[in-house]
């Protein structure tokens, strides 16, 4: 259950939005069940009033939409943001990709987002309602009368399981507390992974990969990814689409998705919690962001706006190539 | 004379200001190394983008290796350190996706650096063979 409702949210932007102060809102929107909710514009009080979502199903990150949204707009657009999504919102103002001067930052906190495969694998599909409790969710499908109650910490999306950080990094206003950065365990998973052997890695790869459908949601709900015109989107290279492609192609596709985003990356997790084939798709992120740490020394990006990701940077002392090997078995 | 005896097919990205010129040297001194080495010019290191090499695994290749102007020498002031990092990355990240770590190589060669050339090209080319065919990066289609 998040700690700051709804109203709070709703009552600032709606004033806002009359006294001329913004435009235009960029929020969550409420979609046809109570699970899936969608970024949206609202351009009137009354549309905010309507279908202005917060609850725990709010799991997109909105900074990437202020690129394309300011650019139509002649004010302000109101934003709201959680933790993660002010270290994206501070890694594309660090690129210029938006102009702040157009953008009125709200933070909101938050206790972690529901995934909804989870909450579904928990209550059954056929979802009918949900009811947030103190610990969690009351769910009602449609096979069944009595409501199933599931505990809040089951169903966390895996960024809000491992969330590295509930500190607002960027905002003109905040409703609510700070929050702070916090010791994730986000690279257990990745370990795990190296202690395997070379065989047993690219078998696990294989099984994960192979699933990939090529649907580009991963690149297309990336806040790092907001290059006009993408190295995939080449008609001629074959890969755009998924029939003709072996097994090989989906391995180039997210090492270079994974390698485009390499240090800018902050880990927000939204890759992973849009593929519709539930690929951990964060992990090829994150093996980067760690080996990064390891060799160039700790590094997050959008924690500060303007620092110099590391791969345009460079020392005269740093790793060979040929001791990364040596470096990881320290 | 065995008829169907392995040799590895290597790509070799050289930089045009030495490692290219090193490449030259080798010749011009009759250093022997395998003719299986195919190189390819670029105007620095750091042009190789990840695409490239992984795209000469998906044509067949066994081993791709970077040569690049030692640190400090190049002709652009700063590009094989850009290089260096890249390529630091993504090795880590193809042993990460389970390719063989050594079928991938990124070596420094100078312009005067003949006999290194030949002798790493060797050593790869040799290293390359004792892990055989790359299966794992190979995309059939592009077999004849």
């Amino acid at each position: 259950m998040q700690k700051v409702n709804r109203d709070v949210l709703l009552e600032k932007a709606a004033a806002m939005l009359d006294a001329g102060e913004v435009q235009a809102v960029l929020g969550w929107g409420a979609g046809e069940f109570a699970y899936d909710v969608t970024p949206r514009v609202f351009e009137t009080s009354d549309e905010l009033r309507a279908d202005f979502v917060w609850n725990d199903f709010c799991g997109a990150n909105l900074s990437k939409y202020l690129v394309s949204k300011t650019k139509k707009l002649e004010g302000k657009l109101l934003v709201f943001l959680k933790p993660c999504d002010t270290y994206s919102f501070n890694q594309l103002l660090t690129e210029h990709r938006f102009e702040r001067e157009k953008v009125y930052a709200v933070a909101v906190p938050c206790e972690g987002m529901a995934d909804v495969q989870k909450l579904k694998a928990l209550a059954g599909d056929g979802i009918s309602s949900i009811e947030s409790t103190d610990s969690g969710f009351s769910v009602t499908t449609i096979y069944d009368d009595a409501p199933v109650e599931v505990k809040g910490a089951d169903v966390l999306l895996e960024k809000c399981a491992n969330c590295k950080s509930r500190k607002h990094v960027a905002y003109d206003e905040l409703l609510g507390d700070e929050g702070e950065v916090l010791d994730s365990n986000r690279f257990d998973e990745v370990e795990r992974i190296e202690a395997m052997t070379s065989e047993e890695r690219f078998a696990f790869w294989q099984g994960e990969l192979s699933r990939c459908i090529r649907c580009n949601a991963c690149r297309d709900v990336c806040p790092a990814c907001t290059c006009e015109k993408c190295v995939f989107d080449n008609p001629n290279s074959g890969a755009e689409n998924k029939a003709p492609t072996t097994s090989f192609e989906e391995q180039m596709f997210h090492v270079i998705r994974a390698f485009h985003v390499a240090g800018r990356c902050t880990d927000c997790g939204e890759c992973s919690r849009v593929c519709p084939q539930n690929i951990p798709l964060h992990l090829l992120n994150r093996k980067f962001i760690k080996d990064i740490n390891t060799f160039y020394g700790e590094y997050q990006a959008g924690a500060e706006e303007g620092s110099r990701a590391p791969l345009v940077d460079y020392t005269l002392e740093d790793l060979e190539a040929e001791d990364v090997f040596k470096k990881e078995a320290e | 004379m065995q008829v169907n005896e392995y040799k590895p097919l290597i790509v070799a990205f050289c930089c045009n200001w030495c490692s290219y010129a090193g490449a030259d040297l080798a010749g011009n001194n009759r250093l022997n190394y395998p003719a299986d080495v195919k190189i390819i010019r670029v105007p620095c290191s750091c042009r190789v983008n990840p695409m490239f090499i992984l795209r000469a695994f998906q044509r067949g290749a066994d081993g791709v290796i970077i040569c690049g102007c030692h640190p400090g020498d190049c002709h652009y002031t700063s590009g094989n350190y850009y290089t260096r990092r890249r390529m630091a990355l993504l090795f880590s990240m193809l042993d990460f996706l389970g390719i063989e770590r050594e079928r991938t190589r990124l070596e420094w060669v100078s312009a005067a650096e003949g006999a290194k050339f030949a002798a790493t090209m060797n050593d790869f080319a040799e290293t390359v063979a004792a892990l055989g065919e790359n299966k794992r990066l190979e995309d059939l289609r592009c077999k004849k």
